[in-house]
């Protein structure tokens, strides 16, 4: 045996194969885990989404039938709300990060987003609660569509940001040397050069926010009467689930799996639709 | 000694010797820099230091050096865009037309707009179509602009770089989809658009094939009878084929770049003052 290869080779060689295979099993299993949460739902969830579950309101306890529409419609209105607050703030700090600032000023505006990201979502509702709900003596869609912009804008910040840094200083250094003011070439040089990315950015941040529960347990409440205004309290497909998931009647069980099913399809929907949006960048 | 160059060149200059016919003279005044002890940093760095030359109007002035002379940074510092760069910083004069770049109520992007440049890497803007690109100087500086407006100054600006032929068809292509030679007398095209006075080159044919470089010398023949041209390069055969002026630039102890000499190509090619310069253009060094 050649020298180099003697003492412990062996228990080498060992030790590197189980440490492979231990990584290769947790691989698996992180998968695993994603297959039995969206298999199970899908199994479940399918065989109670039926027409009237897209199409109808909430009936009371014992009545048979009845759907979700109503908190469909209001989780479309809230991540839209969302959206609308969180889309300015968000893409404007980005370019504020990527364009403008220095690199300590970035640096730190940069960490104060991380934070943002990393506070649990509770504690912004409950923060959405104590400065608006209170103060309006009401809950809100309104104060909903904050919370859930809370949770966004960092999201849309930071990879808005890490997009517009993609784009090559020779574009930014070209557009200046033509006499551009630094604004008017971010906006029609820039940005269309990181367009994808920030695209993709803006749909991670609605895929975020479409599922979020918590930040809406004390801000839009959920309505039994449908939507009636942004200043109203509303609905909302994870709160129903939320709730019907805790009810003893067996038909809210069952819609809530419904419930449960079409939100994980409009969460994965947009997932792949991510991929597809940054993979034709690359072609 | 300065002084005795300025004098020569514009005895030169009188004599008509070197000088172009001025169509009709409207240019013939404008677009003259006059660089007084200029000197520039990168953050703690001195990158040049305490240059002077007054850059002939309507005349090719080539600048060369070996690398790491502040070739680049030199001609950057003409039209601001030193001081983009992270750590920028100049001290110093440049007056255009009489009037300091550098002044206090001057706004940069005004400057750029007399002073154009044109990269050492084809740059094109990679989401705009040739035609937008070469458009992209006008539509990023106005509001609004007339299709028609546009058009007539895409088509001038693209026969004056002489891609008008190559690319007529092509308009709506990507910028990206053209080959390098021709993406770089797109971004020529693009410089000249705005009409600026002065056109700042930075060896913009080091990433070309013999080809395409021809080409582009032949342009800035061709340019040079409406507009000022300064240009960086690190191929002495270019500067000597295409220039009018040429300064040689060196580094000092410090390795900042100085100013070696200053005169007119066909002197400083063969009748070199300083010996430095001697050794270089004899391929001593560098």
């Amino acid at each position: 045996m050649h020298r180099l290869l003697g003492q412990g080779y062996a228990r080498r060689k060992l030790v590197n194969g189980v440490m492979l295979g231990l990584s290769g099993a947790a691989a698996a299993i992180a998968i695993l885990i994603l297959a039995l949460i969206l298999g199970y739902t899908l199994f479940r969830g399918i065989s109670y989404l039926n027409l009237d579950f897209l199409t109808q309101a909430a009936k009371p306890v014992g009545e048979s039938g009845g759907g979700m529409r109503n908190e469909i419609f209001g989780t479309l209105i809230l991540v839209g709300l969302g959206s609308l607050f969180a889309l300015p703030v968000g893409l404007l700090a980005g370019i504020f990060l990527s364009e403008y600032a220095g690199p300590k000023v970035a640096a730190t505006v940069r960490f104060m987003a991380d934070i943002l990201a990393g506070v649990p979502s509770i504690v912004v509702g409950v923060f959405i609660y104590a400065i608006m709900v209170r103060p309006m003596h009401s809950y809100s869609a309104l104060s909903g569509g904050v919370a859930l912009a809370i949770i966004m804008v960092p999201v849309i910040a930071r990879t808005a940001e890490e997009s517009l840094r993609l784009v090559p200083n020779t574009m930014r250094e070209a557009a200046l040397a033509l006499g551009i003011t630094r604004w008017r070439a971010v906006i029609g040089v820039i940005i269309p050069g990181a367009m994808t990315g920030i695209v993709t950015g803006i749909m991670l941040g609605v895929a975020r926010i479409a599922g979020e529960t918590a930040p809406l347990l004390f801000t839009a409440l959920g309505s039994q009467f449908g939507v009636q205004g942004l200043l109203k309290p509303i609905g909302a497909l994870p709160l129903q689930i939320y709730h019907y998931a805790l009810s003893p009647y067996k038909s809210e069980q069952q819609q809530a799996w419904a419930g449960a099913f079409l939100l994980v399809i409009l969460v994965l929907g947009i997932s792949i639709l991510v991929r597809w949006v940054s993979n034709r960048k690359r072609m | 000694m300065e002084e005795k160059i300025n004098l020569m060149t514009q005895n030169l200059f009188k004599d008509g010797s070197m000088n172009k016919p001025v169509p009709d003279g409207t240019k013939a005044n404008k677009g003259i820099l006059d660089v007084q002890s200029l000197s520039a940093w990168y953050g703690k760095t001195l990158a040049i230091r305490n240059i002077s030359l007054n850059i002939q109007t309507q005349s090719i002035t080539a600048i060369i050096g070996p690398s790491g002379c502040g070739k680049s940074t030199f001609i950057r510092c003409l039209n601001r865009m030193h001081e983009v760069s992270h750590g920028g910083r100049t001290e110093g004069c440049i007056m255009l037309d009489g009037k300091d770049i550098y002044g206090r109520d001057t706004d940069p992007v005004v400057i750029r707009r007399r002073i154009g440049m044109v990269f050492q890497k084809p740059a094109p803007f990679p989401t705009m179509t040739i035609f937008d690109n070469v458009a992209s100087g006008l539509k990023l500086t106005k509001f609004w602009s007339r299709r028609w407006e546009l058009e007539e100054v895409v088509e001038r600006s693209l026969r004056q770089a002489a891609l008008w032929d190559e690319v007529k068809d092509k308009l709506n292509q990507s910028g990206a989809s053209l080959s390098g030679g021709q993406q770089q007398r797109l971004c020529i095209a693009r410089a000249i658009a705005i009409e600026p006075e002065i056109i700042l080159l930075d060896e913009p044919c080091s990433a070309l094939d013999p080809a395409s470089t021809l080409k582009i010398e032949d342009l800035m023949r061709s340019l040079v009878s409406e507009y000022t041209i300064v240009i960086v390069t690190h191929n002495m055969q270019q500067a000597a084929r295409v220039s009018d002026m040429a300064c040689f630039f060196l580094m000092d102890q410090d390795k900042a770049g100085i100013l070696i000499e200053y005169g007119t190509t066909s002197q400083l090619f063969t009748n070199p003052k300083d010996k430095r310069t001697e050794d270089y253009i004899t391929g001593r060094f560098g």
